[in-house]
């Protein structure tokens, strides 16, 4: 009855079901694309759709990894969208300049601090709005996501602010070792977080605040600026997707830019296998549910789903998905394949 | 009375139970008869739980029979495949944490999921009037007088016990099982308790009764089943079966004596200086000014009934709760405490009354739960590495005897004493220098009690404060150097090592000094 074999031993990790979705996309778009998988080196530099795929999923990245840390600390932030917005205005504002796009109103590196500094203030406030005042994360971080977009067309005066500063394109439209320079971003991103949460304590205090955050207090873990940190982390992962959008763009717009973001980000981190009830969370499950994302949305396109209805197709593909991870489902599915009507051991 | 009736009318036998391939539940039986209250007694792990739950439909049991009153001999019932199964069957219970919703009306707990209706038998509309009268009733029948259409959270925990009983009964019950129903009841509580179970024995309810205090058991009950380790040890007339061979049953083996010596007190003068401090501490609407000296090595037990003020003292002493009055000193430093940290890196522990919300981090490891407090002293840079805190888990789980098959597993997968010790393996790791322990000895089983007591006066000795507070009197009286007893939210005196429980109970009975 419970003999484990290495194949169903393997389908229990909790990256299986995440990762079988992935390549069963990846197949898809395979199928009704023969040179989806064709890599080529064209100017200077990596070519193909899945190098495409990796570097529209960036923003979506970053985004996803700063709300796996609030969601595990069981927040959650829907302001993301809006602070991508502010970011990006920001830095055009910073950097304007003039046609000729040699020159900048502040210097680059100014201009980046700048953003992502604005942006971070931003986590700040969803954070303390949550752990010092005690809201509920959805209203905390709803006032900023409504405020924000305001926020970011009075930074742009209600225009459309075009960047035309060359040496800010390299980030999100660069390319270095024949990569895109955002996956550098991107990976330098991971790693930090990845190292702050298995090589210190953060990660222990995180899930314990999410599980219990009582009986984490008691312990004396420190969780209301744990979580004030959560917040400021995402905000800051959303200002460097606001650099890397505006950046591939050449553009702020404070109306449209990371618009839905914040909820293709909360998809990404439920695909990759974190609770939304915060507590236990994963990372690489993150970054391979955006990239699921992504992957799915370049599949719509490339078929050539017709715009009006590529968003419920691609609800229910998301719906399948669900379902498909989830054990409950497949273990239901799984006993009306074998045997209807027969149920455990009977006496 | 017992057997007046001589067909049970719920009788199990050959009942087993495998988890994954390791049994928990080997050849179990038990004999209800009508009109009786029936203890189910066994240690933590002993299967009492497990057993409940077979037969309540919770959990299907791997082989074995059961029979419903009535039946023929030799014929049985197929066991129940679900709790609403069960309740067809008349077998209800109550279990062990009050599982109802706080912020609905007795009268719709009570009903919950069986709401009567109006016009058709599944009609939409809930018919208030009805339901609210049907519930009057119920309450009423077991002795309770409260308005049943107020919030159940408008209710104190005891009420609420009673309503889960009497939701219980609202199912037409031929058997109601109480899984610890006392357990966070005070003396006063527990008898209204008993009364009611009384009047229900009498109209001829099988009572199932699973407690951990003895007293109780002697107090209210008929017949006793004990199991241990998952085996049925034996049944007998409450008469039959002592105190010293009950928990000899139990155990599997004699417990040396009750007596851990009577703590020698440790020669404390006057000018000993005092660890901790507090003058005139206190917290409005919580608690009134309260006076504490606790000194090196000194084990201060902290007496007095259920909501007397115990808890919001630790909880003041702690930084969970601030003091709008008073003065604590540490080392004869004042000392404001704002959050648990900063009473941690004063040296100060304390192991919560409420292990499953205070306590337990459910999901975590073994573990991680015991690294807990050390790692956040340590702060987010100094990480503890895995190989650090499985070195650090494997020697408290040593120590304290904590049953699991290893560190790594989920601590919500352990039993309630196991637990406990490793929550105090938590603190241990800190190596505090006054560690206040809020009944630690709730709801775990007579030897882990016993380890847990002992434990506590070998810490003392090794020169460690102990504030330790129970509610059960016998435990404050065997290992407090003194004792300080409060009442009603205030300090009404302190007793000496070698006080009798009596003493105790009679500075909480004294009028209003």
């Amino acid at each position: 009855m419970s003999e484990t074999h290495p194949l169903s031993a393997a389908l229990r990790h909790r990256l299986a079901w995440p990762l079988i979705t992935l390549a069963l996309l990846l197949v898809v778009n395979t199928v009704f694309n023969d040179s989806f998988l064709h890599i080529e080196w064209r100017d200077g530099h990596l070519y193909g759709s899945l190098i495409d795929i990796l570097n529209r999923a960036a923003p979506l990245v970053l985004v996803s990894l700063g709300m796996t840390m609030v969601i595990a600390t069981r927040g959650i932030d829907i302001s993301v969208g809006a602070v991508v917005a502010i970011a990006a205005a920001v830095a055009a504002w910073m950097i304007g300049g003039s046609v000729a796009g040699t020159e900048s109103r502040f210097p680059m590196p100014l201009a980046i601090v700048g953003a992502l500094g604005v942006a971070a203030l931003c986590g700040l406030w969803n954070g303390v709005l949550v752990a010092k005042v005690g809201m509920q994360p959805i209203i905390a971080t709803l006032i900023l996501m409504v405020a924000g977009r305001g926020i970011a067309q009075l930074i742009t005066d209600g225009q459309i602010i075009t960047i035309y500063y060359k040496p800010f394109f390299f980030l999100g439209g660069g390319y270095l070792l024949g990569l895109p320079f955002s996956l550098f971003i991107v990976a330098a991103v991971f790693a930090a977080l990845y190292l702050a949460v298995t090589r210190t304590a953060l990660g222990l205090f995180v899930q314990a605040v999410g599980i219990n955050p009582t009986a984490a207090r008691v312990a004396g873990v420190q969780s209301r600026r744990l979580i004030v940190a959560a917040y400021t982390f995402c905000g800051v992962c959303a200002g460097i997707a606001g650099l890397l959008i505006s950046s591939n763009v050449k553009s702020a717009d404070g109306n449209n830019a990371g618009q839905l973001l914040e909820l293709d980000a909360i998809l990404a981190v439920t695909l990759g296998g974190t609770a939304l009830t915060g507590g236990r969370f994963s990372l690489v499950g993150s970054v391979i549910g955006a990239l699921i994302i992504q992957t799915l949305t370049y599949a719509i396109y490339s078929l050539g789903v017709p715009p009006e209805i590529n968003l419920v197709v691609k609800a229910v593909v998301v719906f399948v998905v669900m379902l498909l991870q989830s054990p409950e489902f497949r273990a239901q599915v799984g006993v009306l394949v074998r045997r209807p009507g027969v149920r455990g051991v009977q006496p | 009375m017992s057997t007046s009736n001589p067909t049970p009318v719920l009788e199990l036998t050959g009942v087993h139970k495998h988890f994954s391939g390791i049994p928990v539940l080997r050849d179990v039986q038990l004999r209800l008869y009508p009109g009786e209250i029936h203890a189910l007694m066994g240690q933590n792990g002993a299967g009492k739980s497990t057993l409940i739950k077979v037969l309540t439909g919770v959990l299907e049991a791997s082989s074995g029979q059961m029979r419903l009153g009535g039946g023929a001999q030799g014929q049985t019932t197929a066991w129940p495949d679900s709790p609403r199964a069960a309740q067809r069957l008349g077998i209800s219970t109550v279990y062990q944490e009050v599982n109802l919703c706080p912020n609905l009306s007795v009268a719709e707990n009570i009903f919950a999921g069986r709401y009567p209706r109006l016009g058709l038998a599944q009609g939409f509309r809930i018919d208030w009037a009805t339901l609210n009268r049907r519930a009057r009733e119920l309450v009423a029948r077991i002795g309770l007088d409260i308005d049943v259409t107020r919030l159940l959270s408008d209710h104190p925990v005891a009420v609420q016990q009673l309503v889960a009983i009497a939701r219980a009964l609202s199912i037409e019950s031929r058997v109601l099982i109480l899984d610890e129903p006392t357990s966070s009841l005070d003396d006063d509580e527990v008898q209204k308790l008993f009364e009611v179970l009384r009047r229900l024995r009498s109209e001829g309810l099988a009572i199932v009764f699973v407690t951990h205090f003895l007293n109780q058991v002697y107090a209210i009950s008929d017949r006793i089943t004990v199991l241990r380790n998952g085996s049925w040890v034996g049944e007998w007339p409450v008469g039959e079966l002592p105190a010293q061979a009950l928990i000899a049953a139990m155990l599997g083996r004699e417990l040396a004596a009750q007596s851990t010596e009577a703590p020698v007190s440790p020669v404390f003068d006057d000018v000993t200086p005092a660890l901790l401090q507090a003058e005139g501490l206190g917290q409005s609407g919580q608690l009134q000014a309260v006076d504490l000296r606790v000194r090196a090595g000194e084990v201060v037990g902290l007496a007095g009934l259920l909501g007397a003020g115990r808890t919001e003292l630790a909880r003041l002493l702690f930084g969970l709760e601030s003091p709008d009055r008073g003065v604590l000193r540490i080392d004869g430093k004042t000392v404001a405490f704002s959050n648990p940290m900063d009473a941690i890196r004063h040296g100060l522990a304390l192991c919560p009354e409420e292990r499953k919300t205070d306590g337990i981090v459910a999901e975590l490891s073994v573990r991680e739960n015991i690294a807990l407090a050390l790692q956040a002293r340590m702060g987010v840079g100094k990480f503890l590495s895995r190989a650090e805190q499985t070195a650090l888990a494997e020697r408290y789980v040593k120590l304290l005897g904590i049953k699991t098959e290893s560190v790594d597993k989920p601590i919500g997968l352990l039993s309630g004493g196991n637990q406990q010790k490793a929550i105090l393996a938590r603190w241990l790791a800190i190596e505090p220098r006054l560690l206040i322990l809020d009944e630690p000895t709730r709801g775990i089983d007579v030897a882990a009690k016993q380890e847990i007591m002992e434990q506590i006066l070998r810490l003392a000795q090794a020169g460690m404060a102990v504030l330790f507070i129970s509610s059960e009197m016998s435990e404050v009286v065997r290992v407090a150097h003194r004792i300080v007893v409060l009442r009603d939210r205030r300090k009404v005196g302190e007793l000496p090592a070698g006080s009798t429980e009596d003493a105790v109970y009679e500075l909480i009975a004294a009028e209003h000094v």
